[in-house]
């Protein structure tokens, strides 16, 4: 049993223009096997959470603090904070020029078991999940995420989420830039890792599209760099139907 | 393009200041002023490292310093400079390519059989162990329709100033792959002139690793139709060293290939890199079809990489004609994403240097170079603790 525990979180970025505040004090608690939700307006500032977690350079924490199982994850490198059982499915992945996919998985993994996974079976586990997520085995052989659709980025992301094992996941926007039936494979990969590892995971979307597939427990709203209201799945639907309107104007 | 990210791509070369054609050739010292830095061609060269290599008088490698292991079809002796092999690819642009040409009394030729065809490489090891300037002149002779890979390694300490002429018969394919793995303390100024025959190909690849101040100049001449050439560089420069490569391509003839593309990783305070890409397509060099590259990347603050393409066309009818320059810092996002995946920084670096030098190792096609290079690629990083 993992737990994830944001507290109070205040993150900010520098600019051209001086240190620029996003977050205003996020609360949220993630459990092993719970999905929560993250829905909110563009530039709410759920990327930024996400970053935050796994410890991007660029942003900065200026209060609160993140735990996890009583850990202090600000004090994580960023690949300690992967050790540790946290992985971020990212909205936009980055090219890596002349690093395969194959050699970035076999080399991931061994970062995160501490050992070099047994060909045989890494072999094995690495089809069984390409072809889970129906994903030609030629692309193996390819540069990551160099010249990837969007739906194979995401798939890319998803396949990694399978493969590496995380306790908690955030998933930032999985859902944008994929066709239907990318959008149910991508699904099931979630639930999967959820249904055989007990996964954690915080769904940050703009959609109830993807909340068809992966059915939350919670649902959050995100407004001006804060949780303005939480709830279960009916909150979800709410949303679509009546927007942000409501909170952000109280937000101002 | 996030790969991209951080680099400052220039959209246009610079003018010659001078047209690559006019450029004198002589063999003789006194035809070229003194050096300095005022000179184009010697604009970026920390001159107090040339160690001896600017005056007229050196003396001459040993030719005990020089071993070989060859492959069969190719064969190697020493003939005097009066030969009637020597200077038939080319002749010096500078000073001390002149200097090291008329110091060099003997020559080494290194001959590939006409028709003889091999995918075994051949292997020649100049180890030079001496601080006193020393005159190298190298004929490479590959026969019509021979087909050879040959690698010149050039290590130990040393202070070189170097000739080597590669002439291809019609129809000759050569790999040739120049290595400069110098220790500290070296100096090495290398003129490469090629001569490529009707329809023969050249795969020129330049490997720089080590030396206080390695410069090297390929210099091919596309005068017989149908000739391909694909020059390739790597360089990894540290703290101390200054590398400078000026690939040259004078396209004279019709329907001519040229592919050039280099590519550096730099790291430490003083590593300094110089690439100036000269490509001339002369009026006679109809369908001509060009492409000129290099990327630089900085992994530390304090080095410095210079990146000059220079594309002269004198003619419309061409197939295509382009060239890329690049220099940026290290990409954040790519170690980023790599690290959260629990890749330590130490590994991430390795995986992202060698991955952007990967496409041009990938080309050298001699499994043990591209092996010893990921090797001392990988040993440099550690030794920065980058
Ligand atoms: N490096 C930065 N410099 C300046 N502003 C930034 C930077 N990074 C983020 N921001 C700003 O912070 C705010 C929150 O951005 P963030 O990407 O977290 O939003 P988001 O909720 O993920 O939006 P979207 O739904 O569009 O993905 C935005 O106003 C954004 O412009
Ligand atoms: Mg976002």
């Amino acid at each position: 049993m993992t737990t994830l525990e944001i507290k109070n979180l205040h993150v900010s970025v520098e600019t051209d223009q001086g240190s620029k505040q996003i977050l205003r004090g996020v609360d949220l608690t993630i459990k092993s096997g719970e999905i929560h939700a993250v829905m909110g307006p563009n530039g709410s500032g759920k990327s930024t959470l996400a970053y935050s977690v796994a410890g991007h350079p660029k942003y900065e924490v200026t209060d609160g603090q993140i735990l996890l199982d009583g850990e202090d994850v600000l004090e994580m490198s960023v690949d300690e904070r992967a050790r540790a059982g946290l992985f971020l499915a990212m909205q936009y992945p980055v090219e890596i020029p002349g690093v395969s996919v194959s050699n970035f998985l076999r080399t991931a993994k061994t970062a995160l078991s501490g050992e070099a996974p047994k060909l045989r079976e890494w072999v094995g586990d690495l089809r069984d999940a390409m072809g889970n997520l129906r994903m030609d085995s030629d692309f193996t052989e390819r540069n990551v995420n160099e010249g990837f659709s969007g739906g194979e980025k995401k798939r890319h992301e998803i396949l990694q989420l399978e493969l590496l094992k995380p306790k908690i996941a955030i998933l930032d926007e999985t859902d944008s830039g994929l066709d239907v039936d990318a959008l149910k494979v991508v699904s099931e990969g979630v639930n999967r890792a959820h249904a055989d590892n007990g996964l954690g995971v915080l769904l940050i979307t703009h959609y109830t599209r993807i909340l068809r597939y992966i059915k939350p427990d919670f649902v959050h709203v995100f407004v001006a760099g804060k949780v303005a209201e939480q709830g279960g799945a009916e909150l979800a639907e709410r949303l679509e139907n009546e927007g942000y309107d409501r909170y952000t104007k109280a937000a101002v | 393009m996030a790969a991209q990210h951080g680099l400052e791509a220039h959209s246009h070369g610079n003018v010659p200041i001078q047209t690559r054609s006019e450029r004198p050739r002589s063999t003789s010292v006194s035809d070229f002023p003194e050096i300095s830095n005022r000179q184009e061609i010697w604009r970026y060269v920390p001159l107090d490292k040339l160690r001896g290599l600017d005056k007229e008088v050196m003396g001459e490698l040993s030719e005990s310093e020089v071993t070989a292991e060859l492959a069969s079809g190719t064969s190697m002796r020493w003939v005097d400079s009066t030969d009637p092999l020597v200077g038939s690819a080319g002749l010096p642009e500078e000073r001390v390519a002149a200097a090291a040409w008329t110091n060099a009394s003997k020559t080494l030729v290194i001959e590939v059989e006409a028709e003889s065809e091999t995918t075994d490489a051949s292997f020649v090891k100049i180890a030079a162990n001496t601080a006193e300037a020393n005159a190298l002149h190298v004929v490479v002779s590959v026969g019509n329709h021979a087909k050879a890979t040959i690698a010149l390694d050039h290590l130990g300490q040393g202070v070189l100033g170097e000739n080597v002429e590669i002439v291809l018969g019609d129809g000759a394919q050569l790999n040739f792959v120049t290595l400069q793995e110098w220790e500290s303390g070296s100096t090495h100024v290398s003129t490469q002139f090629s001569k490529l025959g009707r329809d023969s190909s050249l795969k020129h690849v330049v490997v720089t690793m080590g030396g206080d101040l390695v410069r090297v100049v390929p210099a091919v001449s596309l005068s017989s139709a149908g000739a391909e050439v694909n020059m390739y560089g790597v360089y990894l420069a540290g703290s101390g060293n200054y590398f400078e490569h000026r690939p040259y391509v004078d396209h004279i003839a019709e329907n001519c290939v040229s592919n050039v593309a280099y590519k550096g990783a730099l790291q430490g305070a003083g590593a300094h890199t110089v690439w100036v890409g000269d490509v001339l397509i002369r009026e006679s060099a109809v369908g001509t079809s060009t492409y000129e590259l290099n990327r630089n990347l900085l992994l530390t603050d304090g080095a410095r990489a210079d990146s000059v393409p220079n594309l002269e066309i004198e003619t419309g009818k061409i197939e295509g004609a382009g060239h890329a320059s690049a220099s940026g810092r290290f990409d954040d996002e790519q170690l980023f994403y790599l690290m959260s995946r629990g890749i330590d920084e130490d590994q991430a670096k390795k995986l992202v240097v060698r991955g952007f030098l990967s496409e041009v190792i990938q080309k050298i096609g001699i499994e043990s170079i591209e092996q010893r290079l990921i090797s001392a690629i990988e040993a440099e990083l550690e030794k920065a603790g980058a």
